[in-house]
């Protein structure tokens, strides 16, 4: 068998539930963060740039360069590597300034 | 700062809200990493009363970072090393808030300190709901920690090119991986631990690739050889590599990171002394993510906020300037762990426990000072071997983006020193909008600090995490 992050730590979920992620349904364990569970689906990059339109996802993974940034429920601009997923998160990639549905 | 027994009795202090004005506690320590940590439950041991504000959701830092309860890992102490070190002052931290002698505020980020009167005033952004939470104290110890050093790379952008910390803390707190074959590169010993710890959690790792030549170490034998632990450490590693079959190139840099939408394979150049590339000696190496970073800085916006003074410290980095106990240069405020200087999770937890004694007007025992001065010699003679090299400029493009926020690449941060004439990381800051986006500079700094010809300067940010505006406006005026 494989080694994964799991069964180096053993034990499992206490529950998982899913999520959708640009029309995708994913799952997630409780526990995980947004991106987290992006990871977890071999998803890399859910944003991109607004000056190039470039692909981007978590970088530093404690909150603090903002590359992964998301839009959750419809808020945009959420920290995907601190937001924990919750059951049934609606997750969408975000472009440019995420604000484009605002308006601003 | 004894206080009085009938304090003690008092229930703990909370943040200040509709419950109204409580008697400001002794200490408050802002970060519950292995100093915060040490220093809380020390403190609280010694009778004094104490606020802990961390901004994660466990305690634990991002050393001693581990998978929510939800996650129900059996082992987390299988990702970690030395976690029986953090399970007992967790342990000690959970009798103490039950006791009421701390208070511990998760989830609580502190964006600045301010003095009030004899005291100091604390505002902080609470939650996911970003509530406003302040409170007082009569003296404030920062352990704030430190972030990831990054030099930017043709390809560092692309998905897929993670933070080596940044691959540390997904594993650790999450159970995930960037990818299945993962290069770790950069420079410092984080390096080992994270490739150790991406192979066992299953990645494969073809190489991990070190600017620096652990032959930098040489000239510091003194300092290693009073540190026997610590010698043992990178002999573990050393061994858990070998055992992975994981190659150890030093003197090698990943110079660029290819891929369209992710990365596919990295670049790999030998160096010079001063971490030029040299010709002709790049190969590609094939890989789904790379796991990259240049050891670590000191995070000060909230020291040098209060006006702490700094120091240069033996990797280049601004570090507090310190005293033997711990205390900064501004009575009242004191320091422990990566704020003084990157030392590792065995100097934090030390200098904690003495800046906790020191607040409390406690004598420090000179065995804790002797271990404190050679783990902190050990780390100066660390941060001198991987100090990054002036040649690693030569491995940028001129449209490689050094500042990924707002996506400026290095060739219009050159013409800015060039033709401009900017001096320093501020004046290119204000031609280019480099370091002016969602990071607050935190990801480019050290990189345009050097592009412009100058050692990096202490964070000043005036806001240390962003701030709802409506906080600013219910702020009272500044009386100074
Ligand atoms: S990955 Fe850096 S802020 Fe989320």
């Amino acid at each position: 068998m494989s080694r994964t992050p799991r069964t180096l730590v053993g034990g499992g979920p206490s529950a998982t539930y899913v999520l959708r992620f640009d029309g995708r349904e994913l799952t997630a364990q409780a526990g995980q963060s947004i991106a987290a569970v992006l990871w977890g689906a071999g998803i890399l990059a859910w944003r991109t740039t607004r000056e190039r339109g470039a692909p981007r996802g978590a970088f530093c993974g404690i909150g603090s360069c903002y590359d992964c940034l998301v839009t959750v429920n419809g808020r945009p601009n959420q920290r995907a590597c601190l937001v924990p997923a919750r059951p049934g998160d609606t997750v969408t990639t975000q472009e440019g300034t995420g604000h484009a549905e605002l308006g601003v | 700062m004894p206080s009085s027994a009938s304090d003690h009795a008092a229930p703990g202090p909370a943040a200040s809200g509709p419950a109204g004005p409580r008697p400001a506690p002794d200490l408050a320590v802002v970060g519950a990493g292995p100093a915060g940590l040490a220093a809380a439950v020390t403190a609280a041991g010694l009778g004094l009363r104490v606020v802990l504000l961390d901004a994660g959701e466990r305690p634990g830092g991002q050393y001693y970072r581990h998978p929510a309860p939800g996650l129900g890992a059996d082992r987390p102490e299988a990702l970690h090393h030395g976690w029986a070190a953090f399970a007992s002052r967790e342990a000690a931290l959970r009798a103490h808030e039950e006791a009421g002698r701390i208070t511990y505020l998760p989830a609580h980020h502190v964006w600045t300190v301010v003095p009030d009167g004899p005291a100091w005033t604390l505002h902080a952004v609470a939650g996911p709901e970003e509530a406003a939470a302040t409170l007082r104290a009569r003296a404030v110890l920062l352990a704030t920690g430190s972030y990831e050093r990054q030099l930017p790379f043709p390809g560092w952008t692309l998905p897929g090119v993670v933070g080596a910390g940044g691959a540390q803390a997904m594993l650790k707190s999450g159970l995930v991986l960037p990818g299945k074959r993962v290069v770790v590169a950069g420079s410092g010993p984080l390096l080992l631990a994270v490739a150790g710890s991406l192979a066992a959690a299953g990645a494969r790792v073809p190489a991990v690739v070190e600017a620096a030549a652990y032959g930098g170490y040489v000239g510091h034998v003194p300092a290693l050889l009073r540190n026997p632990g610590k010698l043992a450490e990178a002999a573990t590693y050393g061994s858990a590599l070998l055992r992975r079959h994981i190659r150890l190139l030093t003197r090698h840099a990943v110079t660029a990171a290819h891929g369209t939408d992710r990365v596919e394979a990295v670049t790999v150049a030998r160096l010079d002394r001063d971490w030029r590339p040299v010709p002709g000696t790049a190969r590609r190496i094939p890989c789904d993510a790379l796991a990259v970073g240049h050891g670590l800085v000191p995070q000060l916006e909230l020291a040098t906020g209060l006006g702490c003074a700094t120091r240069r410290s033996a990797d280049g980095a601004a570090a507090l300037a310190l005293d033997a106990e711990q205390r900064t240069s501004v009575p009242g405020i004191w320091s422990a762990g990566e704020t003084g200087g990157v030392g590792g999770a065995q100097l934090a937890l030390l200098e904690g426990e003495i800046a906790a004694r020191a607040v409390a007007g406690r004598p420090v025992p000179a065995a804790l000072a002797g271990r404190r001065a050679r783990l902190r010699a050990f780390a100066e003679a660390m941060g001198a071997a991987h100090r990054p090299g002036a040649g690693w400029t030569d491995w940028l493009r001129e449209d490689t983006d050094v500042c990924r926020c707002e996506e400026v690449p290095a060739g219009r941060i050159r013409e800015a020193v060039a033709d401009l004439g900017a001096r320093d990381a501020r004046t290119v800051k204000l031609l280019t909008r480099a370091g002016m986006g969602w990071c607050q500079g935190r990801m480019c700094g050290p990189a345009v600090a050097a592009l412009a010809g100058e050692d990096p300067a202490p964070d000043r940010r005036p806001l240390s995490c962003p701030v709802p505006l409506r906080h600013l406006a219910e702020l009272p005026p500044a009386d100074g």
